[in-house]
């Protein structure tokens, strides 16, 4: 069973790392989490997004969720907003398409276009 | 929606939109009555009596961006397919409290489904809300505070890399062992 204890050690080590994630040069990524987006599968793509990040210690990336993207026909819907570059919104996201997003978008720099909304519409 | 446990991520997003810092949420099986109540409780703006007499009413929401809401409906209407109930009692400037009972085996209710997914992903979206997040099988009881959780970790994020891991096998193992007991 994890216990707290594990906890306090893993905070141990994590302390005097800066919290990347609350900076203003941090990634965000924005799950959509109303009805129309947990109806089609956002909670499973959420924890893709985050597991991911996660594993690969991207300690800058900040994983978030909103309400209606106001679109939602075209959910799971995720957005990328990296610093200084254009806002990038992915759509009918499942967790294998997430995973490809961090590794390529988030990790390569490289924009996963067939899954953006430009190429489903 | 196909389990519960999303129909309580779609639900506490209504808290969220409240602004509550403090939310509830209890699962509660009790097999001896039948029964799957769960418990959705917030601190949050609450509603006025006005607005709490429609709010069952698909065409009633808060959203600006259109005219329909559906979260609410569909617990109500999961819930009584299975000959259950969904209540909601509110409070202008104290909070809400959504509780839907379910007849556990009635035959149409729908799977509880991955709670432990649920909770890590409001846990960790929502790191400045506290959780208290209970899930109870007739005398057994899962229970988790996130201020607690909180007060070990200081300044570190939930998101961080190893705490985020550390909270998903913290909830699947939770999760795991009371199920265990159903025998």
């Amino acid at each position: 069973m994890k216990s707290l204890a594990e906890l306090e050690a893993i905070r141990n080590k994590a302390k005097g790392s800066v919290n990347l994630r609350k900076d203003d040069n941090a990634v965000r990524i924005v799950v959509g989490m109303a009805t129309c987006g947990i109806a089609a599968g956002a909670k499973p793509v959420m924890n893709a997004l985050m597991e991911e990040v996660a594993k690969r210690n991207l300690d800058h990336v900040a994983v978030t969720q909103t309400g209606c993207i106001g679109v939602c026909r075209l959910e799971p819907i995720v957005e990328v907003m990296v610093p200084g570059e254009e806002k990038v919104t992915y759509v009918k996201v499942d967790p294998k398409k997430a995973a490809e997003i961090i590794s390529e978008h988030i990790v390569n720099g490289r924009v996963v276009t067939k899954y953006t909304i430009g190429a489903a519409q | 929606m196909r389990e519960i446990s999303l129909h309580i991520l779609d639900i506490v997003q209504n808290s969220i939109a409240a602004k509550a810092d403090e939310i509830g949420v209890d699962v509660i099986e009790d097999r001896e009555k039948d029964t799957l109540t769960v418990v959705i409780g917030d601190n949050g703006c609450g509603m006025s009596a006005e607005f709490l007499k429609k709010v069952i009413d698909p065409f009633t929401t808060k959203r600006t961006t259109r005219k329909v809401g559906l979260g609410i409906p569909l617990f109500k209407m999961a819930a009584e397919n299975t000959g259950g109930s969904l209540e909601i009692q509110s409070k202008e400037g104290e909070g809400t409290v959504v509780t839907a009972v379910f007849g556990l085996s009635h035959i149409d209710r729908q799977p509880l489904g991955d709670m432990a997914g649920t909770m890590l992903s409001l846990f960790t979206a929502y790191e400045d809300i506290r959780f208290l997040y209970k899930h109870k099988i007739d005398e057994k009881k899962f229970f988790v505070d996130t201020r607690e959780i909180k007060n070990v970790l200081g300044d570190i994020s939930f998101q961080a890399p190893e705490v985020y891991l550390w909270l998903s096998e913290f909830l699947k193992e939770g999760e795991e062992e009371l199920n265990q007991m159903e025998v």
